[in-house]
C-alpha cells in the first residue's frame, strides 16, 4: 500500500514542473518581467543579463543584482555600468498587461529598476527580452497546439473506430475521405482561405484559426491510425466472447475496444503538440497564424532558421531548450498517463 | 508589370539591363574597350552559386535573373555599359554617330569578328536580331524599350559593317539603349524562327553545339538540379592591354545552391568562388571569419529602395466600405508626413541591416550619385513633429493614448510585407512600433509574395504596404512607369485617367520631358523637381536603400564588382585564379 501511494507520488512529481509552466502560461503577464513588444533599439542581441552578489568594489550582496548596460557609440559594444546596482526586487511594479483578456494590471513577479534591465534570456534582434516573449507565446502556441491535437485526436479516433468496428460501407466512405484530406493540397486551399478573410485579425481569430486549421488537417492519419486497431481487436477472442453474450455495441466498444487504443492515442498526442506548434510557422508564413510583434514558439523558434542567429547568439537557443525540456515534461506525463490506463484497464 | 523596374523580392523579374541614362551625349565615339583590369593568367575555372537554375538561355525570351546571368557572360552587345564607370563604351560596334535631330543613329560594326561556332558575324545578324526582339509574337521582354510612343524603331542595313537605326522621337538616354541587346546567330535561327520554333530553342537543355554567342563564354555542359558549366569562347573578341585574348579563365561554372545559409557555407569551404548577392547577416557572418577565407566587398547602396506606402486608388466605396474611411486619412498629406517624421530610418538600418543600409528619401538612392537630389532635405526623425501635424490636421487622443480621427474613429490599419523577405518582415515591426508611439493601431500581415502583389496590382484591396523595386538603371527612364499617372507601376493609385493631383500633372509633365530631352543638364533638373515633388507629397515613403554586398574568394583576380548588375560578373572575361599561395583579398 505504502509502496503504492510512494511511486504514485513519484510520478505525480513529474506533474508539479509541468503545472508550474501551464501557470506561468496562463499568466505571463505577472510572470514575465516586460512587455513583449518592448523595443530596446540600443541593446539588440544582448547575451542575458548577469545576476551579481559581489560588486565591482568587491563588496557581498546578500541580495542579487544587476547592472544596467551602456553602449558605446562608436563601436556599439554594450558594457556593464558598474557605477551603480539594481537589486533583483519581487513582486515590482512595472508594465502594464491584461490578465485573462479583463483585468489590467502592473504587478510583476520579479523584475529590476529601470534604467536596470533582467534580460534572462537574452535580447532577439530589436532588444525585446527574450524571456518574456517566450512566456507569452506559449499561451498562444501551447493552447493551440493542445486544443488543436484535442480536436484532431477526437475526430480522427470517433472516426477511425466508426470506420473499425463497423467496416463496410461505413469504412469505405470514411476512408475514402481520409484519402481525400491527406491528398489535398493544403498550402493552396490556406492561400485560398487568407484571401478570403479580412486583412486585420484580432489575436483571438488568429487563435481559432490555427486551431480550426491544425484541427482540421491534423484528424486524418490518426483516425487511420485507430481504425486499424479497432479492426484488429474487434476479432479478439474477449470481444467475440462479448458478442456471443449479447453484449451491446457500446459496451463491447468502451469495455473491450477503446481501452486497446488508449496508448497510442497518448502517443500521438504527444506528437502532435509540437508538431502543431511548429505548423504555427508555416501558417504564419501564408499569412494566417500570428504576425508580429506578437510572439508565438513558432517564430521564436523560426528566428533560429537564419544562419547569423544560429552561429553568433547561443542565448537564442534557450527558448528551444526550454522547449524541448516541455515536450519531455508532456512525453513522460503521457507515459505515466498510459501506465496508469494500462493499469485501470487490466 | 514593368520590365524596366522590378521587385526584388522571391520573384525575380526581368532585370533587364535596359540601361538607358543622361550621361552627356558624344555625338560620335572611338573604340577605346576599357582594358582596366590587372593582366591576369590564362586557365583555371571559377565557381559562381546561384539561388536558381536559369529557365533558359535565349536572350529573346529570358526574364528571370539566373538566365540574364548566364546568358550575360555568353552573349555580347553592340553598345556596352561598364558597371564600374557607368559609361557606354563600344562593343560589337566600334563608333557611331547620332544625327543632330537626335532620332538617327549610324553605327559601325567591329570587323573579323565570330561567333563561338566559328561563322563571321556582320550587319544581318544585327537585323535579324532586331527582327526577334520586336516580333510581336515572340513577345521579348526587352520589346517595350524598342517602342517609343508604340512606334518601333526602324533598322537598316548600310553595308556589310553599318547599320542605321531610325528612332520615331528623340530619346533622352541615347545609345545605352543598347546595351543587353545581345547579338543572334542568324546562322543558327533563322530556319527555326521562321518555322515558328524560336521560342523552343536555346533551352538549358540544349546541346552544346546549338548555341553560339559573342561573348566570353560558350556552353560546355549543363546537370540539371547541380550545375551549368561555361568554357571559354576561342573566337572571343577582347583582348587585354597586352594583347592577350580573353577570356582568362578557362571555364565558369554556375552551381545552384537554393539556400542563401548554403550558399554562405559553401564560400567558406571553397565550393563556390563568388558570391553574388550577400545579405547583410551573411556579411557580418563573414566578416568574423577569423580565416579570412572569403573577401567582401561593400558597394554601398546599390539602386534598391525600399518604401512604404498607402492605397490612394480611387475605389468604389460599394465594394470595399471598410477601406474608405481610411483613405480620408491617407489622402490626407500631414498624415502621410506624420508617418514619415515617425519613421525611425537610422534604427531601421541598424537593426535590421547592421548598418549596411543607407536610410533615403527619395527614389534616387545615394548610390545614384549622378542623379540623386543632393539639395533636398533629410527631415530628422521627430515624434513631437509628428503629432503636432497629426493634430493640426484634426486628429487627436483618447485617454489610453489611442489616435482617433476627426469623426472619433481609432486610426489602425493594416501594413502587408512579403512573408519570403525576412528582413522587410522586421523593418514593418520596427515600422509598426514607431507608428505606435503615434498612437496608430497598426499590424504586420505578413503575405506570400504573389498574393502580395495580386492585391497591389489587381484587387487594390489593401492599406498601405512595405515593399521594395529595384531600378535596372542610373537613369531615371526607368521609372517612367512609377511616377506617370498612367503608369502600370504607378504603385499607390493605378490607372489613373488623369492625374488626380496637380503635382502628379507635374510629375507627368517632368518625366515627359527629360525622357526626350537630349540635354543631361534638363534632364536632371526635371528629375530634380520630380523627387522634390515625390518628397513634398510622400506617394511614396522611401525608407532605405540596402548596401550591395558581394562576397569572393581571395583567388579570384580582377574581382571588382560594381552596383549595377551583374554585380561581380561584369567583367567576367578579365576574372582570372590567382595562386592560393598569394592570395590575399585586394
Amino acid at each position: 500500500m505504502s509502496r503504492g501511494m510512494h511511486g504514485r507520488l513519484r510520478r505525480a512529481l513529474w506533474l508539479v514542473p509541468l503545472a508550474a509552466v501551464h501557470l506561468a502560461l496562463l499568466f505571463p503577464g505577472f510572470f514575465a518581467p516586460y512587455d513583449f513588444a518592448e523595443q530596446n533599439r540600443d541593446f539588440p542581441f544582448v547575451a542575458p543579463t548577469r545576476l551579481h552578489c559581489v560588486d565591482a568594489a568587491g563588496a557581498f550582496h546578500l541580495r542579487p543584482f544587476v547592472y544596467a548596460l551602456k553602449t558605446d557609440d562608436v563601436s556599439s559594444v554594450v558594457q556593464e555600468d558598474t557605477s551603480r546596482i539594481f537589486p533583483l526586487r519581487f513582486f515590482i511594479t512595472g508594465s502594464r498587461y491584461s490578465v485573462l483578456g479583463h483585468w489590467h494590471a502592473r504587478l510583476h513577479l520579479f523584475g529590476v529598476e529601470r534604467p536596470g534591465r533582467l534580460w534572462l534570456f537574452g535580447t532577439d534582434d530589436f532588444g525585446r527580452d527574450v524571456f518574456s516573449r517566450m512566456l507569452f507565446g506559449g499561451r498562444i502556441s501551447v493552447c493551440a497546439g493542445i486544443l488543436g491535437a484535442a480536436i484532431a485526436l477526437f475526430a480522427g479516433a470517433s472516426l477511425g473506430v466508426l470506420a473499425g468496428f463497423y467496416g463496410r460501407g461505413t469504412d469505405a466512405a470514411l476512408m475514402r475521405l481520409v484519402e481525400l484530406f491527406l491528398a489535398l493540397p493544403w498550402l493552396y486551399l490556406l492561400l485560398a482561405v487568407r484571401a478570403i478573410l479580412p486583412l486585420r485579425i484580432r489575436t483571438i481569430d488568429a487563435f481559432l484559426l490555427l486551431v480550426a486549421v491544425t484541427g482540421l488537417i491534423g484528424w486524418a492519419r490518426p483516425a487511420r491510425l485507430v481504425r486499424g486497431m479497432v479492426l484488429s481487436a474487434r476479432e479478439r477472442g474477449f470481444v467475440l466472447a462479448a458478442r456471443s453474450m449479447c453484449a451491446s455495441d457500446w459496451h463491447i466498444l468502451r469495455r473491450h475496444i477503446l481501452p486497446q487504443t488508449y496508448a497510442t492515442l497518448l502517443t500521438i498526442a504527444v506528437l502532435l503538440v509540437p508538431q502543431f506548434i511548429l505548423a504555427e510557422v508555416t501558417l504564419s508564413f501564408l499569412g494566417l497564424g500570428v504576425s508580429e510583434p506578437i510572439p508565438s514558439w513558432g517564430n521564436l523558434l523560426a528566428q533560429l532558421q537564419s544562419y547569423r542567429v544560429l552561429t553568433s547568439y547561443w542565448w537564442m537557443y534557450l527558448p528551444a531548450a526550454t522547449l524541448v525540456m516541455l515536450f519531455l515534461l508532456y512525453h513522460r506525463a503521457s507515459s505515466a498517463l498510459e501506465k496508469r490506463a494500462t493499469q485501470v484497464s487490466v | 508589370m514593368s520590365r524596366y523596374l522590378f521587385w526584388g523580392a522571391s520573384l525575380p523579374l526581368i532585370a533587364a539591363c535596359v540601361l538607358a541614362t543622361g550621361f552627356p551625349l558624344p555625338a560620335a565615339a572611338q573604340d577605346e574597350v576599357l582594358k582596366t583590369g590587372v593582366p591576369g593568367k590564362t586557365g583555371g575555372s571559377l565557381t559562381v552559386a546561384l539561388r536558381t537554375e536559369p529557365k533558359t538561355l535565349n536572350p529573346v525570351l529570358s526574364v528571370d535573373a539566373a538566365s540574364r546571368e548566364v546568358i550575360g557572360a555568353m552573349q555580347a552587345d553592340l553598345i556596352h555599359i561598364n558597371r564600374e564607370t557607368q559609361r557606354t563604351e563600344p562593343a560589337l560596334a566600334t563608333d557611331w554617330k547620332i544625327s543632330p535631330d537626335g532620332k538617327r543613329y549610324t553605327l559601325h560594326l567591329r570587323r573579323g569578328v565570330k561567333f563561338s561556332d566559328g561563322a563571321p558575324f556582320d550587319a544581318d545578324d544585327v537585323l535579324f536580331s532586331f527582327g526577334l526582339y520586336l516580333d510581336e509574337k515572340l513577345n521579348s521582354p526587352q520589346r517595350d524599350l524598342l517602342l517609343f510612343n508604340d512606334k518601333p524603331l526602324a533598322v537598316a542595313k548600310l553595308d556589310r559593317y553599318s547599320v542605321q537605326f531610325d528612332l520615331p522621337r528623340p530619346y533622352g538616354a541615347g545609345v545605352r539603349l543598347f546595351d543587353g541587346l545581345a547579338m543572334m546567330p542568324r546562322h543558327l535561327l533563322e530556319t527555326p524562327y521562321h518555322e515558328g520554333k524560336l521560342a523552343q530553342m536555346w533551352g538549358v537543355n540544349s546541346p552544346a553545339g546549338a548555341l553560339a554567342g559573342l561573348g566570353p563564354f560558350r556552353l560546355k555542359e549543363y546537370v540539371p538540379g547541380q550545375r551549368l558549366v561555361l568554357e571559354r569562347n576561342p573566337n572571343y573578341w577582347k583582348t587585354d592591354a597586352q594583347g592577350v585574348r580573353l577570356p582568362y579563365l578557362s571555364q565558369l561554372v554556375f552551381s545552384f545552391v537554393a539556400s542563401e545559409d548554403a550558399q554562405v557555407v559553401g564560400l567558406q569551404r571553397g565550393e563556390a568562388d563568388i558570391l553574388e548577392r550577400l545579405r547583410a547577416d551573411d556579411y557580418s557572418v563573414l566578416q568574423r571569419d577569423a580565416q579570412r577565407r572569403v573577401c567582401l566587398r561593400d558597394l554601398g547602396p546599390g539602386l534598391e529602395s525600399i518604401f512604404l506606402f498607402f492605397n490612394l486608388n480611387h475605389l468604389d466605396s460599394a465594394k470595399q466600405p471598410d477601406l474608405a474611411p481610411k483613405q480620408e486619412w491617407f489622402r490626407d498629406l500631414r498624415f502621410r508626413q506624420a508617418v514619415s517624421l515617425a519613421m525611425d530610418r537610422k534604427g531601421m538600418a541598424r537593426l535590421v541591416y547592421g548598418g549596411l543600409a543607407t536610410p533615403i528619401w527619395t527614389s534616387a538612392t545615394p548610390g545614384n550619385k549622378l542623379w540623386v537630389n543632393a539639395a533636398l532635405p533629410h527631415p530628422e526623425r521627430s515624434i513631437e513633429q509628428a503629432r503636432a501635424l497629426l493634430q493640426s490636421s484634426g486628429f487627436r487622443w483618447d485617454a489610453q493614448g489611442q489616435l482617433l480621427d476627426a469623426h472619433s474613429r481609432p486610426v489602425a490599419f493594416t501594413i502587408l510585407v512579403s512573408s519570403s523577405n525576412a528582413q522587410r518582415s522586421r523593418l514593418a515591426t520596427l515600422a509598426v512600433d514607431d507608428l505606435k508611439q503615434l498612437g496608430m493601431d497598426v499590424q504586420v500581415v505578413p503575405m506570400e509574395f504573389r498574393a502580395l502583389v495580386d492585391r497591389v496590382l489587381n484587387t487594390k484591396n489593401y492599406e498601405a504596404v512595405l515593399m521594395n523595386i529595384v531600378n535596372g538603371d542610373a537613369d531615371p527612364t526607368p521609372e517612367m512607369n512609377l511616377w506617370l499617372s498612367s503608369g502600370e507601376m504607378h504603385l499607390w493609385d493605378l490607372g489613373e485617367a488623369q492625374p488626380a493631383t496637380p503635382w502628379e500633372a507635374e510629375i507627368d509633365r517632368l518625366m515627359r520631358a527629360q525622357l526626350v530631352a537630349t540635354r543631361f543638364t534638363a534632364r536632371k533638373q526635371a528629375y530634380d523637381r520630380v523627387q522634390e515633388l515625390a518628397l513634398q507629397n510622400l506617394p511614396l515613403i522611401f525608407l532605405l536603400s540596402p548596401n550591395i554586398l558581394v562576397a569572393a574568394r581571395p583567388t579570384v583576380g580582377n574581382f571588382r564588382p560594381a552596383i549595377l548588375e551583374p554585380y561581380a560578373l561584369w567583367n567576367a572575361d578579365q576574372l582570372f585564379v590567382r595562386p592560393a599561395g598569394s592570395a590575399t583579398c585586394q
